[in-house]
């Protein structure tokens, strides 16, 4: 009971850990911990280079104990390899009210712009300002944005 | 194990500094942003499998000390990518022949029996699909570009096409790889791999260039002078400053 106790305060605790690069979401949101049990914590890149690893790890340390889970080991798996799929629901509105198109499910092709809703977009660039993100713009409002790469 | 992840790792690791370049030069800033990306992907690889590296090797050196400390002839990677960038179209006759290749070999390193080989290579493989569309799309807009575009994209693909023999190679330790099942048998997808450039360049409206004589060695240690090059840029400062931190 204690350590079933001790996963859900670690959740919450990661839950308040910001992504270092899209700070509109958590590290939980963004589906980079895969699990919580038996005193570690195990986190997965999301991009094999992505430079942000590092920062997420150190960030989730610094949060742990600050909470008082300094026992508390982070260990990082690269398998099963990340994918968008979990992304969570509420990361998803997340990502979308911070003005970044969400990633759009295998097999859907239109792109939302996140600014006026429109399905009238089109590709700038297949690579955006971090390895996660292309650059998409909107042909009804014209305005520019990022699009959450499928992944 | 220790030459597999060796091979493997100085592949992406080489290739990753040559993208790297272009960083600041490239003909707009998306491609500016595309070439960088591609390296930082090819870098993480390179991180996980030398890293692998030196533990299997267990003599206490990690993927910086084996990116950083070794020198040109204890470096294992092909020719082909440390060949130079050249203009942006050979550039992208590079990373078309290559990344093409590294999608097909990651495909099959998934089922690889080492488990940190099969975890890179199905996480990775993902990200190199995008390198080798990025590459064929801009292979077809300059082959069937402009008379410029064209001569270019014809003179870039030239200069590589000789390295391409050697991505296939199954020399002895390739070989044992493949049979402990920790390696792959490229030449099994030799035929796979031709009919896509061969796609690719009919689209282009190119002609297949002609085959001329392999230029084989990188594996056991032989390279160009480019590859001395290279290193000295990417080596300068943690030789000069060992100390340093970042």
């Amino acid at each position: 009971m204690v350590a079933l106790l001790s996963a859900d305060a670690i959740w919450q605790v990661l839950e308040h850990v910001p992504d270092p690069e899209i700070p509109a979401v958590s590290v939980v949101d963004l589906g980079i911990v895969r699990e919580v049990s038996r005193g570690r914590v195990v986190i997965t890149p999301t991009y094999t280079g992505c430079p942000a690893t590092q920062v997420i790890e150190r960030d989730i340390r610094t949060a742990l104990d600050a909470a008082g889970f300094g026992a508390v080991a982070i260990d990082t798996t690269l398998s099963p390899p990340w994918t968008t799929d979990w992304i969570s629901e509420a990361g998803r509105a997340k990502l979308k009210a911070y003005g970044i198109a969400p990633p759009v499910p295998a097999g859907q092709r239109a792109v939302e712009c996140p600014q006026c809703g429109s399905r009238e977009t089109e590709e700038i660039s297949r690579f955006g300002s971090t390895p996660c993100k292309a650059q998409w713009r909107c042909r009804d409002c014209l305005e520019p944005f990022d699009l959450f790469k499928c992944h | 194990m220790f030459e597999t992840l060796l091979r493997l790792g100085d592949d992406s690791l080489i290739l990753g500094q040559r993208l790297g370049e272009w960083c600041g030069h490239a003909p707009s800033v998306e491609v500016d942003l595309s070439l960088a990306n591609m390296g930082l992907d090819l870098i993480g690889q390179a991180t996980h499998f030398l890293g692998a590296a030196g533990a299997a090797e267990g003599q206490g050196r990690d993927g910086d000390a084996l990116a950083f400390h070794r020198d040109v002839l204890d470096f294992r990677n092909c020719w082909l990518v440390e060949q130079p960038n050249g203009d942006f179209a050979q550039t992208m006759a590079r990373q078309l022949l290559f990344s093409t290749w590294q999608e097909m070999l990651f495909g099959h390193l998934e089922a690889s029996a080492d488990e940190t080989i099969a975890a890179v290579a199905a996480k990775a493989v993902k990200e190199v699909r995008y390198h080798a569309e990025l590459a064929a799309e801009w292979v077809i807009r300059l082959g069937d570009g402009t008379e410029g575009s064209r001569r270019r994209m014809a003179a870039g693909l030239d200069w590589m096409w000789r390295f391409v023999p050697e991505l296939f190679e199954m020399d002895d330790a390739a070989t044992a790889a493949a049979a402990r099942g920790i390696g792959a048998d490229v030449a099994a997808f030799r035929e796979d791999y031709d009919a896509r450039i061969r796609g690719v360049l009919a689209e282009a409206t190119l002609e297949t260039p002609k085959d001329q004589r392999p230029i084989l060695g990188g594996r056991r240690g032989h390279h160009s002078e480019h590859l001395g090059h290279i290193l000295a840029a990417m080596q300068f400062l943690p030789r000069t400053y060992p100390d340093a931190t970042w």
